[in-house]
Order: C-alpha cells, then structure tokens, then sequence
C-alpha cells in the first residue's frame, strides 16, 4: 500500500474564514493517504504546519480504525493490529469527541475519507457526511477535468460545501 | 440492558496496569491487551494535538459501530476505559466511581508500588460490586 503519494502539491489554500460557521475544519483524504481538501473556517490554534497536520491526521484515523477492529466485543476472529484493513471490513468509528472538539469521520467504499471537526457538543454527522460525499461525487469525480487523487480545486464544489456546511451547525 | 464489556486502566507511561473483561466474544489475550492499551495512550495524546483551539485533554468517548469507548483521565495522567454497547448512560460516573475505588483500594495499598500492575484482591471484589450495581440500577429502570 503506498501512502501519501508521490508530488508535494498542496491542497487549495483555506478560504478566508466564513463567519457564521461553526464547524472547525474539514478533510477529506483519499485511500493513499493525499489530502484531496483541507477547508479551514475556524481554528485559532495551529500546532503543526500544514504538510505535517494533514499527515498526522491521516495516521491518526488508519491507527484508530485499527484499533477498533480490534477491540470489537461482538466479533471473535480478527486480524493482528496494524494490518490496513479494507474499507468497510470489521468494525469502524464513526466519531470521538474530546473536550474541545468532535471529529466525524466517514469511509466510502472506495476508500475516501471525509472528516469534520465541530464543536464538541454535535449531534451525530453521519447522514451530514453522506450529503457531503453526494457533493463530491456530483462536483468533483463527474468533472471530467478532474484527475482522481489530486487535489481538489474546484470553486463551485468549495461555495457549496460551506453553505452546506453553515446550514448544519 | 446497558453492557459493559470491558474496562482498561492505564498508566502515565501508557502501560497497561489493569484489564478486565466482562464477558465480550472479543476477549483479548494478554499481549493484545498490552498493545491496544499502548496505542490507545499514544492516540489519546495525538488527539491533543490535532484540536483547533488549545486546552484540549484528549479523547473522552469514541463511537464505534458495535461499541462506545469512554475515556476518563486523572489529573496525574492515569487512563481509565471503558468499552462498553453503543448508547450507553451515565459511563462518565461509573468511571468517577472506578477512579474513587482506584485511589481508596489501590493507591492507599502500602504495598502497592506505583505504575505496576494491580492486584489488590478488595480493588476487584469492591468494583465487581460497582458494575453489578450499576446494572442492577439499570434493570430497575
């Protein structure tokens, strides 16, 4: 499995911050590891640089979905830890919340990751999520000037997804 | 019924210091039990650092498909959790309670020494009590 690709582009710059949004950030990744979109609406602490960030958030997701594979109680047969497991095989997390935040966390089948970070006080996102994949696949993998896993540069699909995205929270 | 199936405590080094398990098919041998407590110390400190506005102390509950994990932790760093059915209340006392039982039986043990294992036989038959209780409580509802 070859993580994180091989050509250093950046994901698009973050819009200057919406006001109103009260979701943090969002990520979404794609089974490689690249970081197809980084939105930032607001967030006031910034520990690492952004290469750095978007990795470490990745890593923290594969070693969590590990994780919960393996310590699910209602399955008797799994795999060592630190295998990749496949999308949709054993059990996956959907959110964890610590005092500050609430991460949400969707896999599609083909691998892509869509994150967001909230307020800790959130109601669960999943079905949110479904809607913002719906986004992606109507505004980013139907263009057919798009490459998949590139980043995603896309105007319409970055107005959209805040409107949406204001009208959660 | 509100089951919990397992509880974990670890300490400030990320060992793992006690491991119970109540009756999950998803029981763990011993090495299993010692690397999910590692790498769940190691994701609860990475979790501080991706948050967007400071002062955040780490992972208090994660929502699973099959199971919720709740976290509680001491103000010395010392990692109480427990995997237990998605949707279950009130986990957040149970584990307040563990921690009192933890600093009464344990810590207060003179021949206990710290960060090692636990084997304090009245630490196990006072929070066997507690969890029984909580699902007697529970029941009742």
């Amino acid at each position: 499995m070859q993580f994180f690709g091989g050509s250093e582009i950046s994901p698009s710059p973050p819009a200057p911050t919406a006001l109103g949004n009260n979701a943090h950030m969002m990520y979404v990744f794609n089974r490689s590891g690249v970081c197809l979109l980084y939105r930032e609406w607001n967030r006031p602490l910034h520990t690492l640089n952004a290469q750095q960030d978007h990795k470490l958030m990745f890593g923290l997701l594969f070693s969590l979905k590990s994780l919960t594979a393996k310590m699910d109680p209602t399955s008797a047969e799994k795999g060592n830890l630190g295998v990749p497991q496949l999308p949709g095989q054993g059990c996956s997390f959907h959110s964890f919340r610590t005092n500050t935040y609430k991460l949400s966390f969707m896999e599609s089948p083909s691998g892509i990751k869509i994150i967001l970070v909230t307020h800790p006080r959130t109601g669960d996102l999943r079905d949110s999520l479904n809607h913002i994949y719906n986004l992606y696949v109507e505004y980013v993998v139907r263009n057919p000037l798009y490459s998949a896993g590139t980043p995603i540069r896309s105007e319409l699909f970055n107005t959209t997804l805040d409107q949406y995205v204001r009208s959660i929270a | 019924m509100a089951a919990i199936y397992s509880l974990y405590i670890i300490n400030k080094s990320g060992g793992l210091i006690f491991y119970k398990d109540y009756g999950s098919s998803g029981r763990m041998d011993t090495n299993d039990s010692l690397r999910v407590a590692s790498l769940w110390h190691s994701m609860h400190a990475i979790s501080q650092q991706l948050s967007p506005v400071s002062g955040c102390l780490g992972i208090e509950l994660l929502e699973a498909d099959t199971f919720d994990l709740h976290c509680f932790q001491s103000l010395t760093g010392t990692k109480f959790f427990v995997v237990s059915e998605p949707g279950t209340q009130h986990m957040d006392g149970l584990l307040k309670v563990i921690y009192e039982l933890y600093t009464d039986y344990v810590l207060k043990n003179p021949f206990y020494e710290m960060e090692m294992p636990i084997r304090c036989e009245l630490f196990d038959i006072n929070l066997t009590q507690a969890i029984q209780k909580d699902r007697v409580v529970l029941l009742g509802r």
